[in-house]
């Protein structure tokens, strides 16, 4: 989920009124007394098509020679690869330091395939963000000098239908990296109607591949927001450049001298040039840089650090706790491995108490069971013991029987036989 | 590309030449060489500070204020005084078991800038009768807020143009009038906040010191600061707008200061002032005391420079020390810089570890302990195993001996009856009667069925 342009109004709502005049008033002076002493930077990106007139603009823009023969303008410089190079000047006006760094991409779009002419633009800006945030990181930290890129003019040439594949292709892949500011380059070869047509065309394209150019930032201000309005209706900006100086009714302007007439740089009713000029130095400067620093580079920072700190951890839980440092987040992560520990040991405690109580009581199932059997058994061996006792009960019992009667036979019989022999005497006789 | 000199003359610049120069002349510029250009008109940067200063003001401004004193010295009455407003404050007692910092936030306006205003207050300071922890609540706070804006620096998603800022900015020290020197508490005290915040030292309810006892103690003061080392804040002099007022300033410090809200009518003028029956104090007559000068550096003249100082010096220093105790450095063993990737990226490896670490002890530990009660069980499975065995050869050995005692029986049994079939067979051969006893006998004799069993088994 990406930052978006945010408004970065403070207004507190309860206000305590002051008697007398305490003197706060005057912290904004001191904040201009010490953003003068301290100078300003400023890094601006010009892409476009050679010939487009990008060298000349910006010496228009600036009024001073940035590009002379000595410092020739990216389209003199074509090498066989895209090249981005960056030139720092360092300008005065007023009292005021500004330290400009022009960045020119020579060689963009000029190959006959230009596919992934884009990507060194990207890795320029990239490394600019890193060398920032490596900067920011660091344990020491000293005065940062701030070389991100705050601002992208990106030249449209000036067909009059539409935009190229090439332009919609880079805008899609920077516009979210670099605040763009789509020009029309050599506004001249098209009249006030073709322009207008033009820039229609354009902005629809811009629309329908969503692609987010920079954003001029609401304010409360009635006047600021009319001529905001009137900016936003003339986008994009169609300028003319010029290196020389015209005599025009007396004055002299920096123009272009045609035949029939003289294209004037500096005339509303000819080109945007003032208004771009107005935009981009003297009204939105420190806006441009704000939302770099804001969105832009807050976007590139939150990437970086989240590939960091979820390098390995799955993807599905980390949507939305963002909010933390990586620091913060190892420590939570720690945290919930421990519980899961936690958990994961109380798990197998609880199955270990479970199986060792299984098998216990198997133990003392079998235990009993065989206790079972051998009371079995021994009653058994006892049931049978009883048995054969009362068997030889019995048998004693009836040998004794037997016995006693043998005798009673026996003293029968003998009685009998001396009977007999009694009998048998008397017989005789 | 060859570039051919003519004798004795500069070549005229050719296409090819030119790209040699140029290429020179480029490599040198790409080695960040900056150029001074002028300009041939009116661009409009200068308007930069103005865009830089109406958009501070959009966003509001926020000071924070610490006032550190004893009980009772008029911190309070300083700040409704400095502020020209009535903040609401309950009196401390004295009674407090320690100190606590009791901060508050208020939202001023004045034109058209917005300021939040947050005092914090130091109650039961130097009330107890144990002082030596009594700086520790405070360089607690002090931190705390530090830490505050930290973590938000470090998280991945932060916005910090939004987050308020809670960091103490200046810290007023209240020093008591005794007009002698300053007490070991207040020593102890600014010594170990010096590192911490910018310190302001004033001397409060200055109207009980006359004129030359006030000079006497302001150099006590400022000596004893001196050679105890504490660094209080310097009025910054490098800016020649101002730097000629802050460098006159600087000599007048400590701030001997009278606040006052009441206000007394003096000739025709109403100001505020504290009405004695000896004469009236007025707060803003600079003979009467530096009210005035403690106000225009506050506030006036360098309140930004304090906050400057504040985030550039006292937050970077606690910053540093921060990350240095959790282990972060800017350069590895072999001298060269870490990117922030490879920090985070060591430090979570280092993470990683330790926690599979912690799983593998703890499987290991079970691992253990199932094994243990496995030999445990084993061995008691056993010694059941052979008791029962035991039993068993005792069951076998009782079965064995009734097994001989019932043929033991058996045989007599049999013995028995060969006797008893042998002695009927002899009485078979006996005379009738002995027939006819035996028969009776027979007949009367009743047949246990296991001698029938045996007769049927012996006629066999």
């Amino acid at each position: 989920m990406l930052l978006s342009r945010v408004t970065m109004k403070q207004h507190s709502k309860q206000q305590k009124n002051l008697e007398g005049y305490v003197g706060f008033a005057n912290l904004p002076n001191q904040v201009y007394r010490k953003s003068v002493k301290r100078g300003f930077e400023f890094t601006l990106m010009v892409v476009g098509e050679s010939g487009l007139g990008k060298s000349t603009l910006i010496n228009s823009l600036f009024l001073t020679d940035l590009y002379s023969p000595e410092y020739p303008g990216p389209s003199h410089r074509i090498k066989k690869t895209v090249q981005v190079e960056q030139s720092k000047v360092l300008v005065k006006e007023g009292g005021v330091q500004l330290l400009l760094t022009i960045v020119d991409t020579p060689g963009f779009g000029d190959a006959v395939d230009n596919s992934n002419c884009w990507q060194p633009v990207i890795d320029h800006i990239d490394s600019k963000f890193e060398d920032y945030l490596n900067a920011e990181s660091r344990v020491n930290r000293r005065l940062m000098p701030d070389s991100r890129v705050q601002c992208c003019l990106y030249f449209i040439a000036p067909s009059g239908h539409g935009l190229k594949p090439l332009d919609i292709e880079f805008m899609k892949r920077l516009h979210e990296k670099v605040n763009i500011i789509p020009l029309i380059a050599k506004a001249d070869t098209m009249t006030p109607e073709e322009c207008q047509q033009f820039k229609k065309q354009i902005m629809k394209e811009i629309q329908e591949h969503k692609i987010k150019i920079y954003e001029f930032p609401e304010t409360d201000d009635e006047e600021e927001m009319k001529m905001v309005r009137k900016i936003k209706d003339r986008l994009p900006l169609a300028v003319v450049g010029s290196n020389t100086i015209i005599e025009v009714n007396g004055k002299r302007v920096r123009g272009r001298q045609y035949p029939w007439g003289v294209a004037e740089v500096e005339n509303g009713e000819h080109c945007d040039f003032t208004i771009l000029r107005n935009m981009l130095i003297r009204t939105h400067m420190q806006d441009l840089k704000d939302v770099t620093n804001n969105v832009h580079y807050e976007n590139y920072r939150s990437r970086k650090l989240a590939a960091v700190t979820y390098n390995g951890v799955d993807n599905n839980k980390t949507k939305g706790q963002l909010t933390k440092s990586p620091l913060a987040q190892m420590e939570e992560e720690r945290r919930e491995h421990v519980s899961k520990m936690k958990k994961m040991e109380q798990e197998m405690e609880q199955v270990f108490e479970m199986k060792v109580k299984e098998k216990l009581q198997k133990l003392r199932d079998s235990e009993a069971e065989l206790q079972r059997r051998h009371e079995q058994m021994k009653k058994n061996l006892e049931a049978q013991h009883k048995e054969l006792e009362e068997k030889r009960r019995q048998h004693e019992e009836e040998k004794s029987n037997w016995e006693a009667q043998q005798r009673i036979l026996e003293q029968q019989k003998l009685d009998a036989s001396r009977t007999l022999e009694k009998n048998k005497k008397k017989k005789i006789f | 590309m060859q570039c051919e000199r003519r004798n004795g003359t500069q070549p005229a610049l050719t296409y090819v030449e030119t790209v040699d120069t140029v290429d020179t002349a480029w490599e040198r510029v790409k080695n960040e060489e900056k150029r001074n250009l002028s300009l041939g008109g009116h661009v409009g940067f200068d308007s930069l500070p103005d865009q830089l200063v109406s958009k501070s003001v959009t966003q509001g401004f926020c000071f924070n204020i610490l006032c550190v004193g004893e009980t009772g010295i008029g911190k309070s009455t300083l700040m409704n005084t400095l502020f020209n407003t009535m903040f609401e404050n309950e009196e401390a007692s004295h009674y407090q078991n320690g100190v606590y910092l009791r901060p508050r936030t208020y939202d001023l306006q004045e034109s058209n800038v917005h300021l939040k205003l947050t005092i914090v207050d130091t109650v039961g300071f130097g009330d107890q009768i144990n002082k030596e922890d009594s700086y520790k609540p405070i360089v607690d706070y002090i931190d705390t807020q530090f830490e505050n804006y930290l973590q938000e620096e470090l998280k991945i998603k932060r916005s910090l143009f939004n987050y308020h800022d809670t960091r103490i900015h200046i810290c007023l020290y209240f020093i008591a009038p005794t007009g002698h020197s300053l007490k070991s508490l207040d020593l102890v005290t600014m010594k170990k906040l010096d590192s911490k915040v910018n310190i302001i030292p004033i001397i409060a309810k200055a109207d009980t010191i006359s004129k030359s006892e006030l000079h006497k103690f302001k150099i006590k003061i400022m000596s004893e600061l001196v050679s105890n080392g504490v660094q209080i804040y310097q009025f910054p002099t490098d800016d020649e707008a101002v730097s000629e007022i802050n460098a006159s300033m600087n000599a007048h410090l400590p701030f001997a200061v009278v606040g006052s809200v009441e206000e007394v009518k003096v000739g025709n003028k109403t100001v505020r002032a504290r009405q004695y029956p000896w004469g009236v104090v007025q707060v803003e007559n600079e003979s009467h005391c530096d009210f005035v000068k403690l106000r225009e550096m506050l506030i006036r003249v360098n309140m930004e420079d304090l906050r400057e100082q504040t985030h550039a010096r006292h937050y970077e220093l606690y910053r540093r020390c921060k990350l240095e105790e959790m282990g972060f450095k800017d350069t590895d063993p072999d001298s060269q810089p870490f990117s922030l990737q490879e920090t985070y990226e060591a430090k979570r490896k280092e993470f990683l570890g330790d926690l599979q670490r912690n799983e593998e002890e703890m499987r290991q530990m079970f691992v253990n302990k199932v094994k243990e009660t496995e030999a445990e069980l084993k061995e008691k499975e056993r010694e059941l195993h052979d008791k029962f065995e035991q039993l068993k050869r005792m069951h076998q050995e009782e079965k064995r001996k009734v097994e001989e005692k019932r043929k033991d029986l058996d045989e007599e049994m049999n013995a028995f009856n060969r006797k008893k079939v042998a002695a009927e067979t002899l009485s078979l051969s006996q005379p009738l009667k002995k027939d006819k006893d035996k028969k009776k006998i027979f007949k009367e004799e009743p047949m246990s069925s296991l001698a029938m069993a045996i007769e049927g088994s012996a006629y066999k």
